[in-house]
């Protein structure tokens, strides 16, 4: 989400956002569901077809599959191991590696062809019904400054690491989570500030 | 002097009063019975760090609203109409990256515009207005927090400048910055049709301004045209 749109106009990025985020929940439980091997590789074969028609190359849900794959490294050997190292074993890991890469995948395609504001303008019409406990703009906010806080604060982490080193602390805990800590509610307060000032502290 | 009728939406009485203003954090005194008109178009703040310089300008948007006496903007009381304050006082900070919200430069722009009543398209095309003519254009779809320090300073602008405020208040805009984006950023700000309020520490960007404001320890000590203000302030830092 933070920085990963990819700009088009092919029909994956002019599809409303509401249409979008109602395929891929009922496209994820449908994956969830599968159990034959052919049908889920077909479904992985259509995830990259979509982003052909987005224009997109599929390597660019590397970022995202990359994390994944230490999950799977973990996960796939409990699962033989579970199973014995049996066929069914296999067939099971090999399941669930698909399952979890096309969920992936698919969810990027999502991230890469729409932007955090059409995200936000979704929420907000699908909370419109609970308007009377819920206030859809307030918590539409809520959701832009999460993601934009995500590379304030690995910023602030880098520095502090930096700073870290340069004083020869590089194994104190302390050293990392106290100004992380201290420098991230300075920065809250501080975004709180200009959002006051941008008129958006009601 | 001022030039009022250039202020965009100027339809109600104008001028920031301060009158006989003080204000403190805890029991530290910050800003002592201070009484100001500013009604020139380009007025410079300039102390010593802890002066006060900072406070008085929040006081203008109403983030700090006085303990004692009243500031006013163009009849506004900042402390029971903060909200409408706002609307005509833009304010930008000496941090950028603080008043980024969204993730790409255009949506950042955009933001500003949320309720206020446009219409979507009317929004695009403000946005889209405002990107070109801070040259923001081609870094629209950009990641706003991957762009540099002038680039960032600059969209903070133009984020506060789409909503048309009457008012523009700079708290050390360029601090951050190096000479060429410090110059890029004092010159936007001066060619602003909007009466521009700038709290600096940089002297050289005040000559062309029509009032110098020198804050010590939270007293006015000298106001006056750019020369004799900021003749007065080196001679306190001597």
């Amino acid at each position: 989400m933070i920085g990963l749109y990819r700009p088009g106009t092919s029909l994956v990025h002019r599809a409303p956002t509401l249409l979008k985020l109602g395929l891929l929940a009922v496209i994820m439980v449908l994956i969830g569901l599968v159990a034959d091997p052919a049908v889920l590789g077909g479904v992985l074969v259509a995830v990259v077809l979509l982003f052909l028609l987005a224009g997109i190359p599929p390597t660019a849900a590397w970022p995202q599959i990359g994390p994944v794959l230490w999950i799977l490294a973990f996960a796939v050997p409990v699962q033989l191991l579970v199973a014995g190292f049996s066929a069914e074993g296999w067939v099971t890991a090999g399941l669930m590696v698909g399952r979890l890469v096309a969920a992936v995948v698919l969810a990027a395609l999502f991230t890469l062809t729409t932007t955090v504001t059409a995200v936000l303008e979704a929420f907000q019409v699908l909370l419109n019904p609970f308007r009377r406990w819920l206030d859809p703009d307030r918590v539409g906010l809520l959701v832009a400054l999460t993601i934009r806080c995500i590379p304030l604060v690995a910023e602030i982490v880098r520095e502090v690491l930096d700073a870290r080193k340069a004083r020869g602390a590089q194994a104190s805990v302390v050293a990392l989570a106290v100004p992380v800590v201290v420098r991230s509610l300075y920065a809250a307060d501080a975004i709180g500030e200009a959002l006051a000032a941008r008129g958006l502290d009601d | 002097m001022t030039d009022r009728d250039a202020y965009p939406g100027d339809d109600g009485p104008v001028g920031i009063r301060f009158d006989r203003v003080s204000h403190g954090f805890d029991d530290q005194p910050v800003l002592t019975d201070v009484t100001l008109d500013l009604t020139e178009r380009r007025i410079g703040i300039v102390g010593a760090n802890g002066s006060g310089k900072s406070t008085l300008a929040r006081m203008i948007n109403g983030l700090v609203t006085p303990r004692d006496g009243t500031v006013t903007v163009n009849g506004l009381d900042v402390k029971r109409q903060a909200k409408l304050v706002r609307r005509q006082v833009g304010f930008i900070f000496t941090n950028p990256d603080n008043q980024i919200v969204m993730p790409t430069v255009q949506e950042d722009v955009a933001f500003t515009l949320r309720r206020r009543g446009l219409s979507a398209d009317e929004i695009a095309e403000r946005t889209s207005a405002t990107l070109a003519r801070f040259g923001l254009s081609e870094l629209a779809e950009r990641p706003a927090h991957r762009l540099s320090g002038g680039q960032k300073q600059l969209l903070a602008l133009a984020a506060v400048l789409v909503a048309e405020p009457r008012i523009v208040v700079a708290d050390e805009p360029t601090t951050l910055l190096d000479a060429r984006n410090t110059r890029l950023i004092t010159d936007l700000l001066v060619s602003l049709p909007q009466q521009v309020i700038v709290v600096t520490h940089d002297l050289d960007v005040l000559d062309d301004f029509d009032r110098v404001i020198v804050i010590d320890q939270g007293r006015v000590v000298a106001d006056a045209v750019p020369a004799l203000a900021l003749a007065s302030y080196r001679a306190l830092l001597a």
